[in-house]
Protein backbone atom coordinates (compact mmCIF):
# COMPACT_ATOMS: atom_id res chain seq x y z
CA UNK A 1 0.00 0.00 0.00
CA UNK A 2 1.45 3.49 -0.84
CA UNK A 3 0.28 6.88 -0.07
CA UNK A 4 -3.67 5.17 1.13
CA UNK A 5 -5.63 7.59 3.11
CA UNK A 6 -9.65 7.92 3.78
CA UNK A 7 -11.71 8.76 6.81
CA UNK A 8 -14.98 6.83 7.21
CA UNK A 9 -18.07 8.92 8.64
CA UNK A 10 -19.89 7.22 11.42
CA UNK A 11 -23.10 5.10 9.93
CA UNK A 12 -21.55 5.67 6.27
CA UNK A 13 -21.18 2.70 3.81
CA UNK A 14 -17.68 2.93 2.76
CA UNK A 15 -16.42 0.68 0.02
CA UNK A 16 -12.85 -0.06 -1.09
CA UNK A 17 -12.92 -0.98 -5.17
CA UNK A 18 -10.50 -2.99 -6.74
CA UNK A 19 -9.22 -6.12 -8.42
CA UNK A 20 -7.83 -9.12 -6.85
CA UNK A 21 -3.97 -8.12 -5.74
CA UNK A 22 -4.91 -4.47 -5.24
CA UNK A 23 -4.88 -4.32 -1.70
CA UNK A 24 -8.34 -4.49 -0.77
CA UNK A 25 -8.13 -7.21 1.67
CA UNK A 26 -5.06 -6.17 2.85
CA UNK A 27 -6.08 -2.41 3.68
CA UNK A 28 -9.01 -4.13 5.85
CA UNK A 29 -6.51 -6.61 7.69
CA UNK A 30 -4.95 -3.66 8.60
CA UNK A 31 -7.52 -1.74 10.00
CA UNK A 32 -8.94 -5.23 11.49
CA UNK A 33 -5.88 -5.12 13.02
CA UNK A 34 -4.99 -8.65 11.37
CA UNK A 35 -1.93 -7.22 10.11
CA UNK A 36 0.60 -4.49 11.12
CA UNK A 37 1.70 -1.85 9.16
CA UNK A 38 5.24 -0.86 7.96
CA UNK A 39 4.83 2.72 8.42
CA UNK A 40 1.36 5.36 8.92
CA UNK A 41 -1.71 5.82 10.94
CA UNK A 42 -4.30 4.16 11.57
CA UNK A 43 -7.16 4.52 13.74
CA UNK A 44 -10.48 2.77 13.85
CA UNK A 45 -12.98 3.80 17.02
CA UNK A 46 -10.47 6.02 18.42
CA UNK A 47 -7.89 2.48 18.68
CA UNK A 48 -5.42 1.56 17.22
CA UNK A 49 -6.25 -1.50 15.52
CA UNK A 50 -2.83 -3.11 16.06
CA UNK A 51 -2.94 -3.38 19.92
CA UNK A 52 -6.28 -5.13 19.35
CA UNK A 53 -7.58 -4.83 22.71
CA UNK A 54 -10.73 -7.09 23.72
CA UNK A 55 -12.82 -3.93 24.28
CA UNK A 56 -11.61 -3.02 20.94
CA UNK A 57 -12.99 -6.56 19.19
CA UNK A 58 -15.94 -6.37 21.63
CA UNK A 59 -17.07 -2.82 19.23
CA UNK A 60 -16.33 -4.09 15.83
CA UNK A 61 -18.08 -7.14 13.42
CA UNK A 62 -15.39 -8.74 10.83
CA UNK A 63 -16.92 -10.71 8.02
CA UNK A 64 -13.27 -12.42 7.20
CA UNK A 65 -12.81 -13.78 3.65
CA UNK A 66 -12.53 -17.58 3.74
CA UNK A 67 -12.78 -18.74 7.54
CA UNK A 68 -13.40 -21.85 8.85
CA UNK A 69 -16.72 -22.59 10.75
CA UNK A 70 -16.57 -25.66 13.61
CA UNK A 71 -18.09 -28.55 10.89
CA UNK A 72 -19.52 -30.62 13.90
CA UNK A 73 -21.58 -28.04 15.27
CA UNK A 74 -24.98 -26.79 14.25
CA UNK A 75 -25.90 -23.08 13.34
CA UNK A 76 -27.00 -21.90 16.52
CA UNK A 77 -24.42 -23.57 18.35
CA UNK A 78 -21.40 -21.67 16.55
CA UNK A 79 -23.29 -18.31 16.57
CA UNK A 80 -24.98 -18.82 20.63
CA UNK A 81 -20.63 -19.23 21.60
CA UNK A 82 -19.02 -16.36 19.59
CA UNK A 83 -22.15 -14.27 20.74
CA UNK A 84 -21.19 -15.17 24.14
CA UNK A 85 -17.90 -13.24 23.81
CA UNK A 86 -19.77 -9.88 23.29
CA UNK A 87 -21.05 -7.40 26.11
CA UNK A 88 -23.68 -6.91 23.74
CA UNK A 89 -24.89 -10.30 22.47
CA UNK A 90 -28.01 -10.10 20.14
CA UNK A 91 -30.75 -12.45 20.24
CA UNK A 92 -29.03 -15.40 18.24
CA UNK A 93 -32.49 -16.20 16.94
CA UNK A 94 -32.90 -12.20 15.74
CA UNK A 95 -29.46 -12.58 13.96
CA UNK A 96 -30.73 -15.84 11.90
CA UNK A 97 -33.20 -14.04 10.65
CA UNK A 98 -31.51 -10.89 9.72
CA UNK A 99 -28.92 -13.03 7.56
CA UNK A 100 -31.75 -15.27 5.98
CA UNK A 101 -30.52 -18.37 7.86
CA UNK A 102 -33.85 -18.73 10.54
CA UNK A 103 -35.06 -22.34 10.03
CA UNK A 104 -31.55 -23.71 9.48
CA UNK A 105 -30.26 -23.40 13.00
CA UNK A 106 -30.25 -26.70 14.15
CA UNK A 107 -28.21 -28.15 11.32
CA UNK A 108 -24.67 -28.55 11.30
CA UNK A 109 -23.13 -26.33 9.82
CA UNK A 110 -20.98 -28.68 6.93
CA UNK A 111 -24.13 -29.37 5.59
CA UNK A 112 -24.77 -26.23 4.53
CA UNK A 113 -24.02 -24.79 1.12
CA UNK A 114 -21.13 -22.00 0.28
CA UNK A 115 -23.41 -19.40 0.21
CA UNK A 116 -25.15 -19.85 3.66
CA UNK A 117 -21.97 -20.66 5.35
CA UNK A 118 -21.32 -17.02 4.18
CA UNK A 119 -24.47 -16.46 5.63
CA UNK A 120 -22.89 -17.81 9.07
CA UNK A 121 -19.81 -15.36 8.44
CA UNK A 122 -22.20 -12.30 8.51
CA UNK A 123 -23.97 -14.18 11.42
CA UNK A 124 -21.06 -13.94 12.77
CA UNK A 125 -20.20 -10.54 12.43
CA UNK A 126 -23.28 -9.56 13.61
CA UNK A 127 -23.69 -11.46 16.26
CA UNK A 128 -22.00 -8.55 19.38
CA UNK A 129 -24.29 -5.60 17.90
CA UNK A 130 -20.64 -3.73 16.05
CA UNK A 131 -20.64 -0.60 15.82
CA UNK A 132 -18.52 -0.93 12.88
CA UNK A 133 -18.83 -3.89 10.63
CA UNK A 134 -15.98 -4.98 8.09
CA UNK A 135 -17.29 -6.65 5.08
CA UNK A 136 -14.65 -8.51 2.71
CA UNK A 137 -15.48 -9.64 -0.43
CA UNK A 138 -18.95 -10.52 1.28
CA UNK A 139 -20.46 -11.68 -2.00
CA UNK A 140 -17.74 -13.58 -3.76
CA UNK A 141 -18.73 -16.70 -5.02
CA UNK A 142 -22.01 -15.70 -5.26
CA UNK A 143 -24.74 -17.09 -7.71
CA UNK A 144 -26.42 -13.78 -8.76
CA UNK A 145 -29.79 -13.82 -6.75
CA UNK A 146 -27.67 -14.65 -3.38
CA UNK A 147 -26.40 -11.55 -4.31
CA UNK A 148 -29.24 -9.79 -4.14
CA UNK A 149 -30.56 -11.11 -1.03
CA UNK A 150 -27.04 -10.63 0.76
CA UNK A 151 -27.63 -6.86 -0.75
CA UNK A 152 -30.97 -6.25 0.93
CA UNK A 153 -29.55 -7.37 4.16
CA UNK A 154 -26.30 -5.31 4.08
CA UNK A 155 -28.95 -2.27 3.17
CA UNK A 156 -31.18 -3.61 6.13
CA UNK A 157 -27.95 -3.43 8.15
CA UNK A 158 -27.58 0.35 7.20
CA UNK A 159 -31.01 0.83 8.31
CA UNK A 160 -29.50 -0.31 11.80
CA UNK A 161 -27.11 2.41 11.66
CA UNK A 162 -24.03 0.28 11.72
CA UNK A 163 -21.13 1.49 10.13
CA UNK A 164 -19.88 -0.40 7.51
CA UNK A 165 -16.23 -0.94 5.43
CA UNK A 166 -16.79 -3.45 2.67
CA UNK A 167 -14.60 -4.45 0.15
CA UNK A 168 -15.74 -5.87 -3.50
CA UNK A 169 -14.47 -6.18 -6.98
CA UNK A 170 -17.67 -5.90 -8.58
CA UNK A 171 -18.60 -2.20 -9.57
CA UNK A 172 -22.36 -2.97 -9.69
CA UNK A 173 -22.30 -4.53 -5.78
CA UNK A 174 -20.64 -0.78 -5.11
CA UNK A 175 -23.14 1.28 -6.63
CA UNK A 176 -26.05 -0.62 -4.82
CA UNK A 177 -24.71 -0.80 -1.56
CA UNK A 178 -22.21 1.87 -1.03
CA UNK A 179 -22.36 5.74 0.11
CA UNK A 180 -18.56 6.44 -0.66
CA UNK A 181 -16.29 4.75 -2.35
CA UNK A 182 -12.51 4.35 -2.48
CA UNK A 183 -11.32 2.55 -6.21
CA UNK A 184 -7.65 1.18 -5.29
CA UNK A 185 -5.21 -0.50 -7.86
CA UNK A 186 -1.77 -1.70 -7.13
CA UNK A 187 -1.72 -0.61 -3.92
CA UNK A 188 -2.89 3.11 -4.44
CA UNK A 189 -5.63 5.32 -4.50
CA UNK A 190 -7.49 5.60 -7.81
CA UNK A 191 -10.26 7.43 -8.12
CA UNK A 192 -12.54 8.44 -4.45
CA UNK A 193 -16.19 9.72 -4.16
CA UNK A 194 -19.79 8.68 -4.67
CA UNK A 195 -20.72 6.38 -6.58
CA UNK A 196 -22.87 9.29 -8.67
CA UNK A 197 -19.52 11.18 -8.66
CA UNK A 198 -17.69 8.45 -9.91
CA UNK A 199 -19.89 8.37 -12.38
CA UNK A 200 -19.32 11.56 -13.41
CA UNK A 201 -15.80 12.09 -13.25
CA UNK A 202 -15.00 9.08 -14.85
CA UNK A 203 -17.82 8.28 -17.79
CA UNK A 204 -16.47 10.25 -20.39
CA UNK A 205 -16.57 10.30 -24.06
CA UNK A 206 -18.20 7.78 -26.02
CA UNK A 207 -17.16 4.07 -27.21
CA UNK A 208 -16.74 2.61 -30.64
CA UNK A 209 -17.12 -1.33 -30.95
CA UNK A 210 -16.82 -4.00 -33.26
CA UNK A 211 -16.36 -7.37 -33.80
CA UNK A 212 -12.20 -7.34 -35.15
CA UNK A 213 -12.09 -7.96 -38.58
CA UNK A 214 -10.67 -11.58 -39.49
CA UNK A 215 -7.28 -11.01 -41.64
CA UNK A 216 -6.64 -7.02 -40.56
CA UNK A 217 -4.00 -8.06 -37.53
CA UNK A 218 -1.17 -6.61 -40.23
CA UNK A 219 -2.30 -3.52 -41.37
CA UNK A 220 -4.21 -2.58 -38.22
CA UNK A 221 -0.79 -0.44 -36.27
CA UNK A 222 -1.57 2.25 -39.25
CA UNK A 223 -5.24 2.78 -38.10
CA UNK A 224 -4.73 2.96 -34.66
CA UNK A 225 -1.71 5.82 -34.95
CA UNK A 226 -4.71 7.58 -37.23
CA UNK A 227 -7.52 7.68 -34.42
CA UNK A 228 -7.99 10.51 -31.82
CA UNK A 229 -9.42 7.97 -29.13
CA UNK A 230 -7.70 4.94 -27.45
CA UNK A 231 -7.99 1.64 -28.50
CA UNK A 232 -7.65 -1.56 -27.32
CA UNK A 233 -8.81 -5.50 -28.60
CA UNK A 234 -11.39 -6.81 -25.92
CA UNK A 235 -11.29 -10.94 -26.50
CA UNK A 236 -11.99 -10.72 -30.51
CA UNK A 237 -13.06 -6.94 -30.38
CA UNK A 238 -12.27 -3.82 -31.02
CA UNK A 239 -13.01 -1.26 -28.79
CA UNK A 240 -12.33 2.95 -29.54
CA UNK A 241 -13.11 4.87 -26.19
CA UNK A 242 -12.89 8.69 -27.77
CA UNK A 243 -13.88 12.47 -27.27
CA UNK A 244 -14.26 12.69 -31.14
CA UNK A 245 -16.91 10.17 -32.43
CA UNK A 246 -17.81 11.04 -35.38
CA UNK A 247 -13.94 11.74 -36.96
CA UNK A 248 -12.86 8.08 -35.46
CA UNK A 249 -15.89 6.61 -36.93
CA UNK A 250 -15.14 7.84 -40.22
CA UNK A 251 -11.59 6.73 -40.17
CA UNK A 252 -12.39 3.32 -38.73
CA UNK A 253 -15.19 2.92 -41.90
CA UNK A 254 -12.78 4.11 -44.18
CA UNK A 255 -9.95 2.27 -43.34
CA UNK A 256 -12.36 -0.98 -43.31
CA UNK A 257 -13.82 0.02 -46.66
CA UNK A 258 -10.42 0.56 -48.13
CA UNK A 259 -9.88 -2.72 -47.17
CA UNK A 260 -13.39 -4.51 -47.73
CA UNK A 261 -13.71 -5.61 -44.53
CA UNK A 262 -16.87 -5.89 -43.10
CA UNK A 263 -17.22 -4.32 -39.60
CA UNK A 264 -19.47 -6.90 -37.76
CA UNK A 265 -21.30 -6.31 -34.87
CA UNK A 266 -21.13 -1.91 -35.00
CA UNK A 267 -21.80 -0.10 -32.42
CA UNK A 268 -21.27 3.32 -30.78
CA UNK A 269 -22.59 3.32 -27.07
CA UNK A 270 -21.89 5.72 -23.94
CA UNK A 271 -19.61 3.02 -21.25
CA UNK A 272 -21.05 2.03 -18.26
CA UNK A 273 -19.46 2.67 -15.22
CA UNK A 274 -17.93 -0.85 -15.21
CA UNK A 275 -16.36 -0.10 -18.50
CA UNK A 276 -14.89 2.62 -17.13
CA UNK A 277 -13.61 0.88 -14.00
CA UNK A 278 -11.94 -1.76 -16.29
CA UNK A 279 -10.46 0.92 -18.47
CA UNK A 280 -9.31 2.81 -15.01
CA UNK A 281 -7.81 -0.85 -14.02
CA UNK A 282 -5.96 -0.82 -17.21
CA UNK A 283 -3.84 2.39 -16.55
CA UNK A 284 -2.39 0.37 -13.87
CA UNK A 285 -1.18 -3.07 -14.83
CA UNK A 286 2.46 -2.52 -14.09
CA UNK A 287 1.38 -1.31 -10.54
CA UNK A 288 -1.31 -4.05 -10.17
CA UNK A 289 1.52 -7.09 -10.77
CA UNK A 290 4.04 -4.45 -8.13
CA UNK A 291 0.93 -4.66 -5.82
CA UNK A 292 0.73 -8.60 -5.96
CA UNK A 293 4.49 -8.66 -5.22
CA UNK A 294 4.44 -6.83 -2.43
CA UNK A 295 1.12 -7.57 -0.62
CA UNK A 296 2.67 -11.57 -0.56
CA UNK A 297 0.80 -14.81 -1.24
CA UNK A 298 -1.52 -14.37 1.61
CA UNK A 299 -3.76 -11.58 -0.18
CA UNK A 300 -6.56 -12.83 -1.23
CA UNK B 1 -20.18 1.51 27.61
CA UNK B 2 -22.84 0.68 29.97
CA UNK B 3 -22.48 -3.54 29.69
CA UNK B 4 -18.65 -4.96 30.61
CA UNK B 5 -17.31 -7.63 28.95
CA UNK B 6 -18.35 -11.21 30.01
CA UNK B 7 -15.51 -12.37 33.42
CA UNK B 8 -12.70 -14.82 31.49
CA UNK B 9 -13.93 -17.11 33.89
CA UNK B 10 -17.07 -17.64 32.67
CA UNK B 11 -15.78 -17.60 29.10
CA UNK B 12 -13.28 -20.16 29.97
CA UNK B 13 -15.74 -22.76 31.25
CA UNK B 14 -18.24 -22.07 28.21
CA UNK B 15 -15.29 -22.74 25.67
CA UNK B 16 -14.25 -26.13 27.58
CA UNK B 17 -18.13 -26.94 27.27
CA UNK B 18 -17.75 -25.76 23.50
CA UNK B 19 -14.23 -27.90 22.62
CA UNK B 20 -15.68 -31.39 24.72
CA UNK B 21 -18.69 -30.57 22.38
CA UNK B 22 -16.51 -30.56 19.25
CA UNK B 23 -14.78 -33.59 20.60
CA UNK B 24 -17.90 -36.06 21.08
CA UNK B 25 -19.11 -34.67 18.01
CA UNK B 26 -16.19 -36.77 16.07
CA UNK B 27 -17.26 -40.25 16.95
CA UNK B 28 -13.66 -40.97 14.97
CA UNK B 29 -11.45 -39.18 17.68
CA UNK B 30 -13.37 -40.45 20.51
CA UNK B 31 -12.61 -43.79 18.92
CA UNK B 32 -8.80 -43.25 18.63
CA UNK B 33 -8.79 -41.68 21.95
CA UNK B 34 -10.65 -43.21 24.36
CA UNK B 35 -11.39 -47.26 22.98
CA UNK B 36 -8.27 -47.52 20.76
CA UNK B 37 -6.09 -47.92 24.27
CA UNK B 38 -8.87 -49.80 26.17
CA UNK B 39 -8.99 -52.43 22.72
CA UNK B 40 -5.10 -52.97 23.65
CA UNK B 41 -5.74 -53.57 27.21
CA UNK B 42 -8.80 -55.81 26.40
CA UNK B 43 -6.56 -58.01 23.76
CA UNK B 44 -3.61 -57.97 26.88
CA UNK B 45 -5.80 -59.71 29.06
CA UNK B 46 -8.20 -61.96 27.46
CA UNK B 47 -4.09 -62.98 25.40
CA UNK B 48 -2.13 -63.54 28.59
CA UNK B 49 -5.40 -64.12 31.11
CA UNK B 50 -3.82 -64.45 34.14
CA UNK B 51 0.15 -64.68 32.90
CA UNK B 52 2.64 -62.87 34.58
CA UNK B 53 5.40 -60.31 33.55
CA UNK B 54 8.63 -58.91 35.09
CA UNK B 55 7.90 -55.20 34.88
CA UNK B 56 9.56 -52.30 37.29
CA UNK B 57 11.62 -55.11 39.49
CA UNK B 58 8.59 -57.22 40.38
CA UNK B 59 6.77 -60.24 38.72
CA UNK B 60 2.90 -58.94 38.59
CA UNK B 61 -0.01 -60.18 36.38
CA UNK B 62 0.42 -58.62 32.89
CA UNK B 63 -2.90 -56.69 33.12
CA UNK B 64 -1.47 -54.45 36.73
CA UNK B 65 1.38 -54.15 34.68
CA UNK B 66 -0.65 -52.45 31.51
CA UNK B 67 -3.64 -51.09 33.03
CA UNK B 68 -1.82 -47.99 34.46
CA UNK B 69 0.06 -47.43 31.61
CA UNK B 70 -2.40 -47.73 28.85
CA UNK B 71 -4.50 -45.17 31.12
CA UNK B 72 -1.18 -43.19 30.81
CA UNK B 73 -0.95 -43.61 27.38
CA UNK B 74 -4.95 -42.22 26.86
CA UNK B 75 -4.50 -39.06 28.87
CA UNK B 76 -1.56 -37.95 26.10
CA UNK B 77 -3.70 -39.19 23.55
CA UNK B 78 -6.23 -36.98 24.57
CA UNK B 79 -3.78 -34.17 24.98
CA UNK B 80 -0.81 -34.41 23.04
CA UNK B 81 -1.89 -36.17 20.33
CA UNK B 82 -5.32 -34.33 19.62
CA UNK B 83 -4.55 -30.51 20.91
CA UNK B 84 -1.92 -30.78 18.72
CA UNK B 85 -3.94 -31.99 15.67
CA UNK B 86 -7.06 -30.29 15.75
CA UNK B 87 -5.34 -27.08 17.06
CA UNK B 88 -3.48 -27.26 13.75
CA UNK B 89 -6.24 -28.60 11.76
CA UNK B 90 -7.99 -25.61 13.17
CA UNK B 91 -5.86 -23.12 12.17
CA UNK B 92 -5.44 -24.18 8.94
CA UNK B 93 -9.32 -23.54 8.29
CA UNK B 94 -9.17 -20.42 9.65
CA UNK B 95 -11.41 -21.17 12.76
CA UNK B 96 -8.53 -19.35 15.36
CA UNK B 97 -8.35 -16.30 13.15
CA UNK B 98 -11.73 -16.17 13.42
CA UNK B 99 -11.52 -16.66 16.91
CA UNK B 100 -8.63 -13.13 17.24
CA UNK B 101 -11.48 -11.12 15.07
CA UNK B 102 -13.67 -11.79 18.48
CA UNK B 103 -13.03 -10.21 21.64
CA UNK B 104 -12.63 -13.73 23.35
CA UNK B 105 -8.54 -13.47 24.84
CA UNK B 106 -6.49 -15.54 23.47
CA UNK B 107 -5.90 -17.43 26.90
CA UNK B 108 -9.16 -17.94 27.03
CA UNK B 109 -9.17 -20.17 24.16
CA UNK B 110 -6.35 -21.48 24.99
CA UNK B 111 -7.06 -22.35 28.47
CA UNK B 112 -10.16 -23.83 27.08
CA UNK B 113 -8.27 -25.95 24.69
CA UNK B 114 -5.89 -27.73 27.33
CA UNK B 115 -8.60 -28.07 29.91
CA UNK B 116 -10.93 -29.70 27.69
CA UNK B 117 -7.99 -32.02 26.90
CA UNK B 118 -7.33 -32.77 30.44
CA UNK B 119 -11.40 -33.12 31.04
CA UNK B 120 -11.31 -35.84 28.14
CA UNK B 121 -8.27 -37.35 29.47
CA UNK B 122 -9.85 -37.65 32.96
CA UNK B 123 -12.62 -39.40 31.20
CA UNK B 124 -10.58 -41.51 29.14
CA UNK B 125 -8.16 -42.72 31.73
CA UNK B 126 -11.02 -43.44 34.65
CA UNK B 127 -12.48 -45.68 32.07
CA UNK B 128 -8.98 -47.66 31.30
CA UNK B 129 -8.94 -48.28 35.25
CA UNK B 130 -12.25 -49.04 35.90
CA UNK B 131 -12.18 -51.79 33.46
CA UNK B 132 -8.51 -52.97 34.55
CA UNK B 133 -9.81 -53.42 38.37
CA UNK B 134 -14.14 -54.28 37.67
CA UNK B 135 -12.65 -57.21 34.96
CA UNK B 136 -9.18 -57.79 35.55
CA UNK B 137 -8.93 -57.67 39.41
CA UNK B 138 -6.17 -54.67 39.06
CA UNK B 139 -5.14 -53.86 42.24
CA UNK B 140 -4.81 -50.36 43.53
CA UNK B 141 -2.61 -49.03 46.78
CA UNK B 142 -4.98 -46.47 48.06
CA UNK B 143 -2.39 -44.51 50.08
CA UNK B 144 -0.60 -43.32 46.84
CA UNK B 145 -3.95 -42.00 45.42
CA UNK B 146 -3.15 -38.26 46.21
CA UNK B 147 0.15 -38.62 44.38
CA UNK B 148 -1.07 -40.42 41.18
CA UNK B 149 -3.72 -37.68 40.77
CA UNK B 150 -1.04 -34.88 41.21
CA UNK B 151 0.83 -36.49 38.59
CA UNK B 152 -1.96 -37.07 36.52
CA UNK B 153 -2.84 -33.21 36.42
CA UNK B 154 1.04 -32.35 36.01
CA UNK B 155 1.40 -34.83 33.14
CA UNK B 156 -1.61 -34.02 31.38
CA UNK B 157 -1.42 -30.12 32.04
CA UNK B 158 2.47 -30.95 30.53
CA UNK B 159 1.49 -32.97 27.43
CA UNK B 160 -1.07 -30.57 26.55
CA UNK B 161 1.59 -27.90 26.62
CA UNK B 162 3.64 -30.61 24.10
CA UNK B 163 0.32 -30.64 21.94
CA UNK B 164 0.39 -26.80 21.52
CA UNK B 165 3.94 -27.44 20.94
CA UNK B 166 3.13 -29.72 17.95
CA UNK B 167 0.51 -27.63 16.21
CA UNK B 168 2.96 -24.66 16.74
CA UNK B 169 5.67 -26.22 14.64
CA UNK B 170 3.46 -28.75 12.32
CA UNK B 171 3.83 -26.81 8.83
CA UNK B 172 0.04 -27.79 7.94
CA UNK B 173 -2.75 -29.45 9.39
CA UNK B 174 -2.47 -32.20 7.31
CA UNK B 175 1.09 -32.96 8.39
CA UNK B 176 0.04 -32.46 12.09
CA UNK B 177 -1.41 -36.23 12.54
CA UNK B 178 1.70 -38.33 11.15
CA UNK B 179 4.07 -35.74 13.58
CA UNK B 180 2.01 -36.45 16.57
CA UNK B 181 2.47 -40.53 15.92
CA UNK B 182 5.85 -40.24 14.72
CA UNK B 183 6.65 -38.83 18.05
CA UNK B 184 4.23 -40.36 20.28
CA UNK B 185 4.44 -44.25 18.93
CA UNK B 186 8.05 -44.65 19.05
CA UNK B 187 8.21 -42.72 23.02
CA UNK B 188 5.68 -44.97 24.47
CA UNK B 189 7.70 -48.14 23.28
CA UNK B 190 10.26 -47.71 25.42
CA UNK B 191 8.66 -45.80 28.22
CA UNK B 192 7.15 -48.91 29.75
CA UNK B 193 3.41 -48.62 28.24
CA UNK B 194 3.39 -51.32 25.67
CA UNK B 195 6.11 -53.61 26.60
CA UNK B 196 8.45 -53.06 29.81
CA UNK B 197 11.45 -51.64 29.36
CA UNK B 198 13.68 -53.50 32.38
CA UNK B 199 15.36 -55.46 30.13
CA UNK B 200 16.21 -53.15 27.03
CA UNK B 201 20.09 -51.88 26.49
CA UNK B 202 20.86 -48.84 28.72
CA UNK B 203 21.14 -46.88 25.91
CA UNK B 204 16.89 -47.26 25.00
CA UNK B 205 16.11 -47.07 28.84
CA UNK B 206 18.36 -43.92 29.02
CA UNK B 207 16.28 -42.71 26.02
CA UNK B 208 13.04 -43.53 27.50
CA UNK B 209 14.26 -41.74 30.79
CA UNK B 210 15.36 -38.60 29.40
CA UNK B 211 11.90 -38.40 27.32
CA UNK B 212 8.66 -37.30 29.53
CA UNK B 213 6.08 -39.96 28.70
CA UNK B 214 8.10 -42.88 31.23
CA UNK B 215 8.08 -40.65 34.16
CA UNK B 216 4.41 -39.59 34.03
CA UNK B 217 3.99 -43.82 33.53
CA UNK B 218 6.40 -44.31 36.51
CA UNK B 219 5.38 -41.78 38.67
CA UNK B 220 1.54 -42.68 37.76
CA UNK B 221 1.58 -46.41 38.14
CA UNK B 222 3.23 -46.08 41.50
CA UNK B 223 -0.28 -46.12 42.77
CA UNK B 224 -0.93 -49.57 41.40
CA UNK B 225 2.20 -51.30 42.22
CA UNK B 226 0.83 -53.78 44.88
CA UNK B 227 4.83 -54.33 45.93
CA UNK B 228 4.46 -50.90 47.32
CA UNK B 229 2.05 -49.19 50.01
CA UNK B 230 2.37 -45.55 51.06
CA UNK B 231 1.82 -41.87 49.48
CA UNK B 232 4.25 -42.65 46.82
CA UNK B 233 5.42 -39.24 46.53
CA UNK B 234 8.41 -38.90 43.95
CA UNK B 235 9.01 -35.05 43.36
CA UNK B 236 11.94 -35.82 40.76
CA UNK B 237 9.52 -37.68 38.89
CA UNK B 238 7.14 -34.44 38.37
CA UNK B 239 9.71 -31.94 38.02
CA UNK B 240 11.01 -33.69 34.72
CA UNK B 241 7.88 -34.16 33.65
CA UNK B 242 7.00 -30.27 34.60
CA UNK B 243 10.24 -29.50 32.74
CA UNK B 244 9.13 -31.00 29.59
CA UNK B 245 6.00 -28.88 30.05
CA UNK B 246 7.54 -25.59 30.29
CA UNK B 247 9.77 -26.37 27.19
CA UNK B 248 6.05 -27.26 25.11
CA UNK B 249 4.75 -23.97 26.58
CA UNK B 250 7.96 -22.08 25.39
CA UNK B 251 7.81 -23.54 22.06
CA UNK B 252 4.20 -22.61 21.66
CA UNK B 253 4.70 -19.34 23.02
CA UNK B 254 7.97 -18.77 20.59
CA UNK B 255 5.99 -20.02 17.35
CA UNK B 256 2.02 -20.39 17.92
CA UNK B 257 0.55 -18.87 14.62
CA UNK B 258 -2.93 -18.03 14.69
CA UNK B 259 -3.67 -17.46 10.49
CA UNK B 260 -3.47 -20.31 8.64
CA UNK B 261 -0.17 -21.62 6.64
CA UNK B 262 0.10 -20.00 3.31
CA UNK B 263 -1.47 -21.71 0.63
CA UNK B 264 -3.32 -24.49 3.05
CA UNK B 265 -7.05 -25.58 2.41
CA UNK B 266 -8.97 -22.87 4.51
CA UNK B 267 -7.16 -19.83 2.48
CA UNK B 268 -6.86 -21.01 -0.98
CA UNK B 269 -6.08 -18.12 -3.01
CA UNK B 270 -8.38 -17.37 -6.17
CA UNK B 271 -7.35 -16.73 -9.28
CA UNK B 272 -6.52 -13.24 -10.68
CA UNK B 273 -9.41 -10.83 -12.55
CA UNK B 274 -9.46 -12.02 -15.69
CA UNK B 275 -7.52 -9.30 -17.38
CA UNK B 276 -10.55 -9.20 -19.97
CA UNK B 277 -8.13 -6.51 -22.39
CA UNK B 278 -4.91 -5.93 -23.78
CA UNK B 279 -4.13 -2.42 -23.94
CA UNK B 280 -2.91 -2.26 -27.72
CA UNK B 281 -2.27 2.00 -28.14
Amino acid sequence: MDGLSFHVEPGEVFALLGPNGAGKSTTVEILEGHRTRDVGTVEVLGCDPELASAAFRDRVGIVLQEVGIERELTVREVVAHYGACYSRCRPVDEVLELVGLDGLGDRRTHQLSGGQKRRIDLALGLIGDPELLFLDEPTTGFDPSARRQAWEMVDGLRTLGTTIVLTSHYMDEVQALADRVLVIAGGRAVAEGTPDELRGSMVRGTSIRTRFPVGAEGTVEGLLGGLSGRARVLGGRLEVRTEEPTADLHRLTTWALDRGLELEDLEVVRPTLEDVYLGLLDDYPESVEDGVAHIGPSDG
Amino acid sequence: MAESLPSPLRLLVRQVGYQNRKFRRVPVAAFFTLAFPLIFLLLFGTIYGDGEIFARGHLMKFTQFYAPGLAVFTAVSATYTNIGISTAIDRDEGILRRVRSTPLPRWVYLGGVVTSGVSIALVGALIMLFVGIGLYGVEVNVGGLPAAATTFLVGTGSFAMLGLALAALAPSGQSSPALANATILPVAFVSDVFIPIGDAPGWLRFIGNVLPLKPFVEAFSNAFDPFQAGSMWDLTLLVRIGAWGMFGALVAAWRFRWDPSVGSAGRRRRGPLVRRSQSIS
